[in-house]
């Protein structure tokens, strides 16, 4: 009886997942979308605890270790996910999606153990049961995803804070084939052969597998990580599916696969966001191709604006465009825009945003920062839309955005991000660009629009050029 | 061949069928929902704490390996599942404000 009301707390978690899904991909419902898909969860790991019963009709023990470990994990989950900043919420969804990927490489080890345990003394042919190639398999594709992802996450974590720096060497991509297929090959000895040192040869796959997602991700550029994460996040949905086959859970199952089908179709609709293919983005990694454009052109002069010209120039424009990008983000910068915008409109400037859908980190990641800072939704355009009030636009005002105004993507094949589409912000009467310094953007790539005629650079932390600019417009 | 599939069918209808759902089920998302999508799956996937939460109850008292790994596992799987639904539930906050006005 307590078996059927436990099948029937997977089967709501089941749906759940399904019903989250669908309502997360509409913006209206998303929100609760997200809340049904948690109490789904919750209800299937309760159900799990209270009424989870092995073959033998067991049930589990060790409370004291489950509800502790829940306990801890749900605190420092709970601190992380509140404090982490606006900015740093993709680095966030890459390191919990490494926590998920550590699990399932942990369940397998456990696994492996236990098999490993009743064999070795014994006679090692015997050890497996009828049909337990299936259970070995499945246990090593756990341990070989699970560890990929963990790695690479924390990576693709690494790299979005700064804190590890692209690199690559000569035949990396050749190295890692062969790696890979290294990995491959000792999985399979262990599951035909079962050799008496299968125990070694597994941790070896550990290794291995964890040194390939480190090097699987360590060559693709920084700007290429949200299809990274995305990619990995899949990568441990299936993860997850090889613990459901392993225990046969549907709830598992169901959930593991459910994400790593959609997670693989978002990481195709990110990369076509971008106008890219997923092997482009994965082996044409931007690393190789920062040598050359850059080094090889010189470029021309640029100018530079002061901050009083800047603001006489908006103050008196009729329309103002700002095209935010990571540099606003990085300098939480979002309230001084709002701030700007509200002054500009109380001289009758109009004043939108372009937001184009890559711009920041993370697709949506500008919506987020403006939505935070009280920015009206209305003011938002997408790109299209941007694109098509660009010729009427006085000012553009382009705040830490790099990539996504580089002409380079239409007009320079040679370009690494050729083939993208990009904001015109050429087609406005004058461009104003704040950046830090002249160093190019994450992409690595030079950008023409800064050598233009119309173009003024006005260098500074985002948040202080904005406060600066509002402080000269109010003394007009 | 044949018998594998039939002493799992279940398993493979599961499988087969779970992918088109997953396919169809985000088909049509605007770009701008991409990154909560892409945190929400992610918490998804932190289903896996089942697993870890199987192998705890599972582990005999003396054995530390498994006890250990597993009190690990339950922990990291925690941390997905909860941390990934919070982090998406303020990310749409955000969605949900410019909603309202």
């Amino acid at each position: 009886m307590e078996l059927n009301v436990l099948t029937l707390c997977y089967l709501v978690g089941s749906v759940t997942f399904i019903l989250g899904l669908k309502m997360l991909s509409n913006p209206a419902s998303a929100r609760r979308g997200n809340l049904i898909a948690a109490a789904g969860m919750t209800i299937a790991i309760f159900g799990t605890i209270f009424l989870y019963k092995d073959d033998v009709g067991n049930r589990l023990h060790n409370y004291g270790w489950i509800f502790g470990g829940i306990a801890i994990g749900a605190i420092i989950g709970t601190l992380a996910a509140k404090k982490v900043k606006m900015t740093a919420m993709p680095e966030m969804v890459s390191m919990f999606n490494g926590m998920g990927g550590a699990c399932a490489a942990l369940i397998s080890v456990v696994e492996f153990n236990h098999i490993a345990r009743n064999v070795i003394p014994g006679v090692h042919q015997t050890y497996i049961p009828e049909g337990g190639e299936g259970i070995v398999l499945i246990i090593l594709l756990g341990l070989i995803i699970g560890s990929v992802s963990f790695a690479g996450s924390m990576i693709a974590w690494g790299k979005l804070n700064g804190k590890v720096k692209d690199f690559s060497f000569k035949g990396q991509h050749i190295f890692n084939i062969v790696l890979l297929l290294v990995i491959v090959g000792l999985a399979a000895y262990i599951i035909g052969w079962l050799p008496e040192n299968s125990i070694i040869i597994f941790y070896c796959i550990f290794t291995l597998s964890l040194l390939y997602g480190i090097l699987f991700v360590f060559p693709i550029g920084g700007a290429d990580m949200p299809v990274v994460i995305s990619l990995l996040n899949s990568f441990t949905g299936v993860a997850a599916a090889c613990g459901g086959f392993l225990y046969n859970n549907k709830v598992m199952m169901t959930g593991g696969i459910l994400v790593g089908a959609a997670g693989t179709l978002l990481t195709i609709l990110m990369c076509k966001a971008m106008n890219r293919s997923l092997a482009n983005v994965l082996i044409g990694s931007f690393g190789g191709a920062k040598a050359g454009p850059a080094g090889a052109k010189q470029q021309g002069a640029y100018k530079e604006i002061s901050l009083s010209d800047a603001s006489v120039l908006m103050a008196y424009a009729h329309k103002v465009m700002v095209v935010p990008g990571y540099g606003l983000a990085v300098a939480q910068a979002q309230h001084a825009c709002h701030d700007l915008e509200k002054i500009l409109e109380g001289k009758g400037v109009e004043v939108k945003y372009a937001i184009h859908p890559v711009a920041g980190r993370m697709p949506g990641h500008m919506n987020v920062l403006l939505a935070e800072a009280d920015v009206s939704y209305e003011k938002l355009l997408e790109m299209e839309q941007a694109n098509e009030e660009f010729p009427s636009t006085d000012v553009v005002l382009i705040l830490g955005a790099n990539d996504v105004v580089n002409p380079a993507a239409k007009n320079d094949p040679s370009s690494p991000i050729y083939g993208m589409p990009i904001l015109d912000v050429e087609l406005a009467k004058n461009v104003i660009v704040n950046k830090r310094s002249m160093k190019p953007g994450y992409a690595g790539i030079e950008n023409d629009l800064f050598f233009q005629k119309k173009t003024s650079m006005l260098f500074g932390d985002a948040k202080k050029v904005l406060q600066d600019l509002i402080a000269e417009i109010k003394n007009l | 061949m044949l018998n594998w599939i039939t002493a799992n069918q279940q398993i493979i209808y599961i499988v087969i069928l779970m992918i088109f759902v997953g396919i169809e089920v985000i088909g049509r998302v605007p770009s701008v929902l991409h990154t909560p999508l892409m945190s929400g799956a992610n918490a998804i996937h932190g289903v896996v704490i089942i697993g870890a939460i199987i192998v705890m109850g599972k582990a005999e008292g003396d054995n530390y390996l498994a006890l250990i790994l597993g009190f690990l596992a339950v922990i990291l799987g925690t941390l997905n599942v909860v941390g990934g639904f919070v982090v998406t539930d303020r990310m749409l906050e955000m969605f949900k404000k410019k909603k309202n006005r």
